[in-house]
């Protein structure tokens, strides 16, 4: 019996929708159990025969490979379930979600056991230190002398930074002062203790928003209109807004802290807010 | 046994010991291949006698195989390959928080957790908004970084995360996850742990 065009055509179609069915259960889309595995091999059985060109015994094949691998995945899932460790995700959500910060540890203090691990200098291990250290060479015999030609800091003008629109052409002191008072109704609204994230104030939409923001941060630091707190240990930088301009900052010897704005840590920073 | 016998387990057990104490490697802990060459093919004998010498001190020598699965009977070639540690066994002994905050180490509970219920893989981005339930936004990413650096969790390319070979060390997971589902829930009014009872791990330092 020889099969028409039309029906050749649907049949292709049909394994190409069951190729996309299975590799949405592949890409975890889909709950692997929504597809009916006998439903399926019924229809590539049916259509089998009647397949001769080697495009089409392709399909076929390519239809029960993704088969096979849903049929893993459900098998997968079966053992899942049935093991001592399955609980239902929904359930220990909500149980994490409900349960304090304080009994969340003694639970975890109960069932953890840290591993012991010494660091300690012995005798032996400073003798074994010294002889490497007599026999080791001098850094000039061992690093080449590399070229490198020296390059002076550089500077950026106001005006420079207004060409390379990082800065507008508003009065730079009247910006300033519009964003000192931006940051005080920011630290209001979001801040803790008057303080308030570095990267939640400089951050923006975009990346050139976010360094002409920092550019400007630097400036409040600089003439007394804000201060920064920096814990090295937690990577936390917060920016504390005065009430009043403090002048102090512009007589007294100050201290430059860099802060790199790198586009990596503006989209890690963007991440975080999305999520 | 003999004098010259007890002697020569003696030298074992010592050399058993200092190998699994003092740090060699990167990662904390002992290849079975390398206490294997150290020590001789007995050396999983030399460990039992040494778990006993520990026990009184709430220590225990604990093995975690290449495979998730431990094996019931394993052979030496499966031993050879799984990493050995000493770790802590006894409830009492853990009063502390070992230098952990409150927050970091209830964010690594709630996260073994989680990951251990999904399969023992859950997408970040869950993790994080699970965590951020509790936790600043700004603080969620850089104890996930923590966590993968200490080896508890691991993240691959298509950021999923999984639980690491330290979580398989030194966390039940099975009783973990009983325990909380027993757990009572209370409101967070009994202070058991001041937020700053501890003091913050070094950034550069394993726990």
């Amino acid at each position: 019996m020889s099969y028409s065009k039309m029906e050749k055509k649907s049949g292709k179609e049909r394994l190409e929708h069951i190729i996309n069915v299975c590799t949405d259960i592949e890409n975890k889309t889909t709950d692997p159990f929504t597809l009916n595995v006998d439903d399926i091999i019924s229809v590539v059985k049916e259509y089998f025969p009647h397949w001769e060109q080697p495009e089409e015994l392709k399909l076929d094949a390519e239809a029960l490979h993704h088969l096979a691998s849903v049929i893993k995945l459900q098998s997968e899932w079966v053992k899942q379930r049935s093991s001592s460790l399955y609980t239902d995700p929904f359930l220990l959500e909500e149980k994490i979600k409900k349960t304090s910060k304080q009994d969340m540890i003694s639970v975890f203090l109960s069932a953890w056991n840290p591993i012991v691990e010494f660091e300690q200098l012995s005798l032996q291990n400073i003798a074994q230190s010294l002889l490497y250290w007599d026999t080791l060479p001098p850094l000039s015999g061992r690093w080449k002398k590399i070229d490198v030609s020296e390059t002076s800091m550089g500077s950026v003008s106001r005006e420079e930074m207004v060409k390379e629109r990082i800065l507008s052409n508003k009065e730079f002191a009247d910006e300033l002062t519009a964003y000192w008072l931006e940051l005080k109704t920011k630290t209001a609204k979001k801040g803790i203790d008057n303080k308030i994230d570095y990267w939640d104030f400089i951050g923006a939409e975009t990346y050139e928003e976010t360094v002409q923001n920092a550019f400007l941060t630097s400036f409040l630091v600089t003439y007394g209109y804000a201060t920064l707190e920096i814990d090295r240990l937690e990577e936390t930088i917060f920016i504390l807004p005065f009430n009043e301009p403090r002048i102090e900052a512009l007589t007294v010897q100050s201290t430059s802290v860099p802060i790199a704005i790198s586009f990596e840590d503006w989209q890690k920073w963007k991440r975080g807010k999305q999520v | 046994m003999s004098t010259k016998r007890k002697g020569a387990y003696a030298g074992k057990i010592k050399k058993a010991t200092q190998m699994l104490f003092y740090k060699h490697h990167q990662r904390p802990g002992v290849k079975g291949w390398e206490l294997h060459k150290a020590i001789g093919s007995d050396y999983p004998k030399v460990l039992d006698v040494l778990g006993d010498y520990l026990k009184p001190l709430d220590l225990e020598v604990k093995t975690v195989f290449e495979e998730e699965k431990t094996p019931d009977k394993p052979t030496i070639e499966e031993l050879d390959k799984a990493r050995f540690f000493v770790a802590l066994s006894s409830v009492e002994t853990k009063d502390r928080l070992m230098g952990w905050r409150v927050d970091d180490l209830a964010g690594l509970a709630i996260t073994i957790s989680y990951i251990a219920s999904q399969k023992g893989q859950a997408s970040r981005k869950d993790v994080e908004k699970l965590l951020s339930e509790k936790i600043p936004n700004w603080k969620v990413n850089l104890n996930l970084e923590r966590y993968i650096r200490y080896g508890y969790l691991m993240q691959d390319d298509k950021n999923q995360l999984f639980l690491d070979w330290r979580t398989r060390a030194e966390v039940d997971q099975k009783k973990l996850i009983e325990l909380l589902l027993s757990a009572e829930n209370k409101q967070p009014n009994s202070e058991h742990y001041q937020e700053t009872n501890e003091l913050p791990i070094d950034e550069d330092d394993t726990p």
